[in-house]
């Protein structure tokens, strides 16, 4: 349970850490928080030869509102977002999702960014971010590209970064006038991983619905905003099976669509009272 | 740009409840284990390293953090606050700690050092907190022998004595 040896570098500047990245590609790892990737250091599931340390990179650590988002540099913290005073106007999901998020002593050093990178399919921040239809920054020593969600999250643990590329920044639309967000999660203790986490955006036209923890990445789906009764019930239970639940030690495929069909009924009526 | 070697010790230099301490070690060494087999400060525990228990929480420039998923390298220059800064110089316990006695809200000990920090750092930002906020707290923690509600009433105790003014 320690990990297995790696150089250590501490970079002066983001130039710096993608030039290390570009030459050493795959064998290198960019530590922000380290509240994901030291367990798994930790328990030897990765072996890197280099880490990269960005955590004290000050151009990296910021949270703003910019161009309708809300953007978060690679080095901000979870914990730093949940104290974004701004935060309850303008991304009322992320304030529900966030304490969610681990328990406040891995908040404290844990990254948004991060999160995102690691793309556990339970996770709430990609959720968040798969919900609101977010995006992240890349860049390389040679490239800058953004990627919206849909096409960052490919599966479990799988994103569209490329190996010399490092999330700099994550952008989450800043919440729109008029619409109710909820979010809600079951969990066998508080800031254990997700069996199922719901985020629901009800706009005045039509509803977002989108589901973490039982298929192999956040899934969001759009119905329409009239969407209620037993038309509803029905949209949750054709989403559960579509998710191909699986058993594992945690939950058996039968109580996550469950968990689906009832927390999915619970945070649509949720966003509708936060609309009206 | 700093790089430290695979293997190569360094020198590593932060305070530590306000003294200034040192030692080597490796890239690879979590800030836990530098506590307990460089420094000798053992009041800081290792139970899961993997984040889950909390046994090894300290607070690192005030905030509460696992030393297990630190590294020691990263906290040259910094401020680290171990159980070990709680009591007086003569003994005598924090008012948490006292608590804690009084309460049973430890058996074994195991945990509570890491749950002492966390609520070093949760009770400073949040010094009225209701018994559902300080359960969601303690879910960073494991503790198998008290079933947590001594725990729970300590720090409701130490909550309402600050609230009333006996701080």
């Amino acid at each position: 349970m320690k990990p297995a040896p790696f150089d250590f570098v501490s970079p002066d500047s983001l130039e710096e850490a993608l030039a290390v990245l570009a030459e050493t590609g795959e064998d290198a790892r960019i530590l922000a928080g380290g509240q994901t990737l030291t367990p798994m250091l930790n328990m030897r599931l990765v072996e890197p030869a280099v880490l990269i340390d960005i955590s004290r990179l000050q151009t990296l650590d910021y949270v703003r509102r910019e161009n309708g988002h809300i953007e978060l540099g690679a080095a901000a913290t979870q914990a730093a977002l949940e104290a974004w005073p701004d935060l309850p106007a303008c991304a009322p999901l992320l304030a529900q999702a966030l304490p969610h998020v681990g328990h406040f002593q891995t908040r404290n050093r844990g990254t948004v960014c991060g999160s995102l990178a690691f793309a556990d399919p339970s996770a709430e921040l990609p959720l968040c971010l798969a919900l609101l239809e977010g995006e992240v920054v890349l860049q390389s020593s040679a490239r800058r590209r953004v990627v919206k969600a849909a096409d960052f999250q490919l599966g479990m643990l799988s994103t569209a970064r490329e190996s010399d590329e490092m999330i700099i920044a994550a952008r989450f639309p800043v919440a729109e006038a008029g619409t109710g967000y909820a979010f809600t999660e079951m969990a066998l203790r508080h800031g254990d991983f997700a069996l199922a986490a719901m985020a629901v955006m009800a706009r005045k036209g039509s509803l977002r619905i989108a589901v973490g923890g039982v298929a192999d990445r956040p899934v969001a789906r759009d119905y329409p905003a009239d969407l209620g009764g037993d038309a509803l019930d029905d949209a949750l239970n054709d989403l559960a099976w579509d998710l191909a639940a699986a058993d594992d030690h945690h939950a058996t495929a039968r109580y996550r669509r469950e968990l689906v069909r009832r927390l999915g009924r619970k945070t649509v009526e949720e966003a509708l009272a936060c609309r009206a | 740009m700093p790089r430290l070697k695979a293997g190569e010790l360094s020198r590593i230099s932060f305070e530590l409840n306000g003294r200034t301490v040192s030692g080597y070690a490796e890239p690879r060494m979590l800030l836990a284990d530098f506590l307990r087999h460089e420094v000798g400060a053992t009041g800081t525990h290792v139970g899961c390293e993997h984040g889950v228990c909390g046994a090894c929480t300290l607070r690192l420039d005030g905030a509460a953090i696992r030393s297990c998923l630190t590294f020691a390298v990263q906290t040259n220059g910094r401020h680290v606050e171990t159980v070990e800064c709680l009591a007086a110089e003569d003994g005598t316990l924090s008012r948490l700690q006292a608590a804690f006695r009084r309460h049973h809200a430890l058996q074994c000990g195991f945990c509570t050092p890491g749950i002492l920090m966390s609520l070093e750092d949760f009770l400073g930002r949040h010094p009225s907190p209701g018994e559902q906020e300080v359960r969601e707290m303690l879910s960073g923690h494991l503790c198998r022998c008290t079933g947590y509600s001594g725990i729970v009433r300590a720090v409701m105790e130490v909550v309402a004595e600050s609230e009333s003014g006996d701080a």
